[in-house]
């Protein structure tokens, strides 16, 4: 089918595939790219936020062209109870910028686009074709893949696997895990359509702007887990989502769990009268800096959710992904132009440079967090809410209570939750924070 | 389960989504089993596309029409041989219109 032979072949056309055909072909490399699905991004799904700093280091006037919904210039983080939520809420005109620093997209569209980038760079995409098999040489390295297409082999210097956190070819191939059920986490989302003017209404916006709620808390039954709204042009994104291994000790299912968190009498009414056009699921890699396979190796390099590069504290992912897209890229680039060899000593580059950028940096930083919010769950997701829900309310209800007694009443909560270890929980987060 | 009339039967979730079924082909396969182990049968509650369900006689069926192919289940099954998880074919399977 493909006589000939490739600079490099990208497996997949979500952030970081996208990435690393972008900027290995627009540096004058012969790319070819695979993806499974129809097209680009319609096996792809995400809250989905963007984040400008990190797509502008790839594409700089992606402003111009790209499908990006609303910049968003409020964050508001939810501590929810059955019926109530405290909230912290960040709002700022600085983000109405002249260069937003963050936007929500819908991955289906924004893909195909960043794909078109690739491609209009000279990368060569071939959708509806799965990768197979890797292939490799008498020494074992990899020299190309096997397609489910009719052909034979494609030949490649150096295959960059950005497959996803479900990819199967690497996980084959034996050159990374099978993500263990502590280390995903299961989301589900729906897609709620509303005429803008209303979503901008009940998320008091104008023109463009956009809003983000982060909740967690009761909603998620005592697992470690959160749930999201993200305000998109039309639409509002609502979803939630749990580590694996905690679903599958618990007797709930996900839809239903969907299905409280809409019901939630603070979330109601923001999608109150729309029209729902998708539900979708998805695995998050949450496991963090620990559960970083090896990413490079004979003629390979592993990019994005498949290599675990998501960062669950700060609910960062694609920046990881088209970072580590990006760098691979560049690694590849600077070994083709020196005439090297794609060998394992000259792709430890690629793992060199994302240790020096913020993709590892970060990840290092929060090691011990997916550890601690596992063990913690129910303290952190059930406990703790309650406890802050119930001294708001009874700081707020006028009810002829003096308010020595009350202080008091709220202390005693507080005293009673060290029993359940609310110091040693404070301290723990501290330290894994740091 | 007293609640279950007051949420929606997932199926009805699914019918919003886009699918291109590649019939008689279905990409992932529970191996025959007596008794389900437990991670098949928390697969039951825990699909998010309801594929799994579990028969009177004890034994946990799969119907993959709905697949989101979202992997939980091969995170959860696949290495203790519960079953056999492929991707359906080039093009096959769920089509996200949004993501």
């Amino acid at each position: 089918m493909i006589d000939e032979k490739f600079d490099a072949i990208v497996i997949g056309a979500g952030m970081a595939g996208n990435a690393a055909a972008y900027t290995m072909a627009s540096r004058g490399l012969k790319v070819l790219q695979l993806e499974r699905g129809e097209y680009p991004g319609s096996k792809n799904v995400q809250g989905g936020i963007l984040y400008a700093d990190m797509l502008e280091k790839i594409v700089p006037d992606f402003r111009d062209e790209a499908p990006l919904e609303r910049r968003l210039i409020e964050q508001r983080f939810w501590f929810m109870t059955d019926k109530a939520h405290t909230g912290m809420h960040y709002r700022s005109d600085e983000f109405n910028e002249e260069r937003p620093n963050r936007y929500t997209i819908i991955r289906s569209q924004f893909d195909r686009w960043f794909a078109r980038q690739a491609q209009s760079k000279g990368a060569i995409l071939l959708c509806e074709t799965t990768a197979i098999e890797l292939i490799r040489d008498a020494y074992g390295k990899v020299v190309g893949v096997r397609t489910d297409r009719s052909g034979g082999p494609i030949h490649a210097d150096v295959v960059v696997l950005a497959e996803g956190v479900n990819g199967l070819l690497g996980t084959r191939s034996e050159l990374r895990p099978r993500p263990s059920a502590a280390h995903v986490a299961l989301a589900v989302k729906e897609m709620h359509f509303l005429p803008p003017e209303v979503i901008e209404a009940r998320f008091n916006l104008k023109g463009d702007e956009g809003a983000v709620i982060e909740a967690a808390g009761t909603i998620s039954e005592g697992m470690a887990g959160m749930g999201f709204i993200y305000t998109n042009k039309e639409s509002i994104s609502i979803g939630i989502g749990c580590l694996v291994s905690d679903f599958a000790e618990s007797e709930t299912s996900p839809a239903k769990l969907l299905d409280i968190f809409k019901k939630h009498p603070s979330v109601a009414p923001l999608i109150a009268g729309s029209e729902v056009k998708e539900y979708a699921a998805h695995l998050i890699p949450e496991g963090g800096y620990k559960a970083v396979p090896q990413l490079f190796g004979d003629g390979w390099v592993i990019c994005g959710d498949a290599g675990q590069l998501n960062n669950a504290v700060h609910r960062e992912g694609s920046n990881l992904a088209m970072t580590s897209g990006r760098l691979a890229g560049e690694a590849i680039f600077q070994i083709k132009s020196r005439r090297e060899t794609m060998n394992k000593a000259n792709l430890s580059l690629y793992k060199k440079m994302l240790d020096d950028s913020f993709v590892l940096k970060d990840l290092k930083k929060y090691k011990d967090m997916p550890e601690l919010l596992h063990t913690q769950a129910q303290n952190l997701f059930l406990t703790y809410p309650q406890l802050v829900s119930k001294a708001m309310e009874n700081f707020l209800r006028v009810d002829g209570k003096p308010k020595i007694d009350k202080e008091k009443d709220t202390f005693r909560n507080f005293r009673k939750a060290r029993g359940f270890g609310l110091i040693g929980d404070a301290f723990r987060i501290a330290r894994a924070w740091r | 389960m007293s609640l279950e009339g007051e949420f929606q039967k997932v199926e009805e979730k699914l019918f919003q989504n886009r699918y291109l079924v590649d019939s008689g082909q279905p990409h992932i396969l529970v191996a025959p089993h007596e008794k389900p182990s437990k991670n098949l049968l928390a697969m039951t509650h825990l699909c998010p596309a309801g594929c799994y369900s579990q028969a009177e006689s004890g034994q946990v069926e799969l119907t993959a029409d709905g697949c989101l192919e979202c992997g939980t289940c091969r995170v959860l099954c696949e290495e203790s041989g519960d079953i056999t998880w492929n991707y359906p074919r080039g093009g096959y399977g769920i089509l996200f219109k949004f993501g």
